[in-house]
């Protein structure tokens, strides 16, 4: 009676708490480990409310492709066609922008990059062809689309040219929250600003604190705060709806999920397509808040560092943001001083020690002694150099990303039927 | 029905091509340009001799980069990182060739070593990381690609950069002596005053095709490349090592992507500058792609988008955007891949259509007996 008592009883459901919990807490260790480099080196942008504010607008479009990229893997269809989505994003969102206003831009950036996804769509679930190869065309034809449609829409009496578009008027509405960072209330133009008054003591954690907080509440875009409200959305809509159940169910097993009448192919051309808006929002972000204009060549591979933050944070809504976070902190340090990014390499040693006595003490030694290598490699530039280059503060992300693959492959966990063409009716 | 499989491996990219053609008239019309005219212009400045040359000079590192994208596809490893691995070689092949200064044979080899070693090498991490820790080859060459733009950058501006002058803000590498110039053909052919010349290294990838179908189809290793392909568990059980495979692989597959620069670097810039052809790792997938993974398809195939590119440069002057041109690149790509897919289904269907047929006219005299 026994055994058949435990066969009967069901898989224990998802654990929804303790992985949150754990997250918060990571989150919480680096801010802490942050601090404490920031003490040691004296170098007071790791925590500044700028430092903060920047690495938000930067972490945007890296969050809002990682974002696209659970939508579309999360359906079992792996979309490297994101940053060719995203170059679309860019040009439609400018253009719209230009011709009618920022939030027209916004409106077909995204219509923009959904198109591409849902070329992606036909060619992958229709035609059932190689994902990585519809990704890599895509790419390739988002660049010679835009480029074409620049020639034709950009004249020289434009203002624009065959790279780049004129200068979008306006952008969309930008908040500052009243009293915690300054904000203007009910007509009063000036309020108390309480976390830059923190920020400015130089108190231990609590200045750094306030740093934080007044990055997340100062000058805040529309369109960040749609972005970061997407982040609890996906997961509810995922994870709460039968429409998200049926999504997750298609990319887990497409056979079973068809057999109980799940229309398979609907819920994969939905996944793709809004993928794929959502990358050209992350486009339309770019040109909207950071340049202006379009650029060729503007979205610099935030595509693809949008698939890297969707591997480093195990195909989950929350984990893409963290990741997205991360990597935006990187690429904001890059525009700040030098002795800051010199910090920085402390801050990653360190953080690479722990993570090897984590392992070793998991008896993953081979892991620990990697990560062992690789800190004292870090501790050792940090202590004989004085700057690090900016260019290869760049390749953090990636790296990051090949060292979370490498080290803890095992946890990760993809959609099982992840990257695998499905046709109505196939055996296993 | 060996013929007709031939044809129908010809219908699909020509309706590939037929398609790109249809895509791009309506980009045209749309702008108020008349297609034909524009293609009458491409083709007819297409086959002008100085048109040929720069033709086949535009397609010999195509040719090396589909085959470079094709010996992974042979076993089913999709190497995405022959772009950083061109790029990679190419710098630092210059970077070897602008410091030493050695007879020609010497230099050259040299240079030449130094691009396949850093290509072959830098496919060996994705190789690695594969074997001993299942990361994805995609994942991880895409990653690699960013990282390598990063170091690039930073030896480039660091190490590699010819110091410059005031007046002189152009970054490029120290230019690459004499000695390590590849000798171009314009003699062996008799072009005299050609525009550009024609790159030697044509030799050289018609060499390096024929190699690479005698490795594939006719040696034991090319056997168990393509059976990996086929079926990686009944070419394990049969006694291929998957992990060899996937590293001896990606070791040929970057070696070959280290090539992909040299053409341009030692018979036209003779040094690694801003102007540096990129994309040629991406447009290799493509070739690769639109050729089938055979030499001989892949060669037409990177005539094709040489074509494309030079016959284009002329329609700039007839206020004709040329970046039409890519649009049809972009969907030759797409549409040559659905195109094969949906022949693929067609054979499909009728080999079980005649199965089915046979199956039916051996079961028909029975049922006669029962009824």
């Amino acid at each position: 009676v026994a055994i058949a008592d435990r066969s009967l009883k069901a898989p224990p459901p998802e654990q929804e708490a303790p992985r949150v919990k754990r997250g918060l807490l990571l989150v919480g260790l680096a801010l802490l480990l942050l601090v404490v480099v920031r003490q040691l080196t004296d170098s007071t942008e790791l925590t500044s409310s700028g430092q903060f504010g920047s690495s938000l607008r930067l972490a945007v479009p890296i969050l809002l492709a990682g974002l696209g990229a659970v939508y579309a893997e999360r359906v079992g269809v792996v979309n490297i066609g994101l940053e060719g989505m995203m170059v679309f994003g860019t040009w439609f969102g400018a253009w719209a922008g230009w011709k009618f206003g920022p939030w027209w831009g916004v409106v077909f950036g995204m219509g923009g990059g959904a198109a591409g996804g849902l070329l992606h769509a036909v060619a992958t679930v229709t035609f059932g062809i190689d994902q990585i190869v519809s990704g890599v065309a895509i790419n390739i034809l988002a660049l010679g689309v835009s480029r074409f449609l620049s020639v034709v829409a950009y004249g020289p009496e434009t203002g624009g040219s065959a790279t780049q578009s004129p200068q979008v008027h306006g952008t969309v509405f930008h908040v500052t929250v009243p009293v915690l960072a300054g904000g203007p209330l009910f007509g009063v133009h000036k309020t108390p600003d309480l976390f830059g008054w923190f920020e400015r003591r130089h108190w231990f954690v609590v200045s750094d604190i306030a740093g934080l907080l007044r990055g997340l509440t100062a000058d805040l875009s529309a369109l960040t705060i749609i972005a970061i409200l997407l982040v609890p959305l996906t997961f509810w809509l995922l994870w709460k709806t039968r429409i998200g159940l049926r999504m997750r169910s298609v990319g887990e097993h497409p056979v079973a999920a068809d057999s109980l009448g799940v229309p398979v192919y609907s819920m994969k051309y939905l996944g793709v397509v809004v993928s794929g808006a959502l990358a050209g929002l992350g486009g339309t972000f770019l040109v909207l808040e950071a340049a202006g204009i379009y650029r060729e060549g503007q979205t610099g591979g935030r595509g693809f560092i949008g698939l890297a933050a969707l591997i480093f944070g195990n195909w989950r809504p929350g984990g893409v943001a963290a990741a997205a976070g991360l990597f935006g902190y990187a690429d904001a340090l890059r525009l700040r001083s030098d002795p800051a990014i010199h910090a920085l390499l402390l801050f990653v040693a360190i953080g690479t020690l722990i993570a090897a006595v984590w392992l070793w003490s998991r008896r993953k030694r081979t892991g620990g002694g990697v990560l062992v290598v690789l800190g004292l490699l870090a501790l050792y530039w940090w202590s004989v150099s004085d700057t690090v280059p900016g260019q290869l503060v760049g390749t953090v992300p990636y790296l990051t990303t090949l060292l979370v693959l490498s080290v803890a492959s095992q946890r990760l966990r993809p959609p099982a039927a992840d990257g695998r063409p499905y046709r109505k009716g196939q055996a296993e | 029905v060996r013929a007709r499989r031939l044809l129908l491996g010809f219908i699909a990219p020509a309706s590939a091509v037929v398609l790109a053609l249809l895509v791009s008239s309506i980009a045209l019309l749309l702008i108020h340009k008349n297609p034909f005219t524009a293609f009458q212009q491409m083709v007819s400045y297409g086959i002008q001799g100085n048109s040929i040359i720069a033709i086949v000079n535009k397609a010999v590192p195509l040719f090396l980069s589909g085959l470079a994208v094709a010996i992974g596809f042979k076993m089913g490893l999709f190497n995405i990182g022959v772009e950083s691995q061109y790029y990679l070689a190419a710098l630092l092949a210059a970077g070897v060739g602008g410091a030493l200064h050695l007879p020609a044979p010497i230099e050259l080899t040299l240079i030449l070593g130094t691009a396949v070693v850093v290509g072959a090498s830098w496919a060996l991490i994705p190789a690695v990381l594969k074997v001993t820790r299942g990361v994805h080859e995609v994942i991880s060459t895409i990653m690699l690609n960013s990282v390598a733009v990063g170091i690039g950058s930073f030896l480039l501006a660091r190490y590699l950069k010819r110091p410059t002058s005031a007046s002189d803000l152009t970054t490029t590498t120290r230019p690459i002596p004499r000695s390590g110039w590849f000798p171009s053909l314009d003699r062996l052919f008799g072009i005299k005053n050609p525009v550009q010349e024609l790159s030697g290294f044509l030799v050289v990838a018609i060499l390096i095709g024929i190699g690479f179908y005698l490795l594939v189809w006719r040696t034991r290793f090319g056997f168990e490349l393509r059976a990996s392909g086929a079926n990686a568990n009944a070419a394990r059980v049969s006694g291929v090592n998957p992990s060899a495979m996937i590293i001896k692989t990606m070791l040929l597959s970057g070696g070959l992507a280290g090539l992909v620069g040299m053409p341009h670097l030692l018979s036209f810039s003779h040094a690694y500058n801003l102007d540096f052809p990129t994309l040629l790792g991406f447009t290799g997938i493509a070739v690769a792609l639109v050729g089938r993974n055979h030499p001989v398809g892949i060669g037409l195939a990177a005539l094709l988008f040489g074509f494309l590119d030079r016959s284009a440069q002329i329609l700039d002057l007839n206020e004709i955007p040329k970046e039409v041109v890519q649009i049809m690149q972009g969907v030759i790509i797409l549409s040559v891949v659905v195109a094969y897919e949906v022949v693929r289904r067609l054979i499909q269907a009728q080999e079980v259509k005649a199965t089915a047929e046979k199956a039916g006219a051996m079961a028909r005299p029975k049922e006669e007996v029962t009824a």
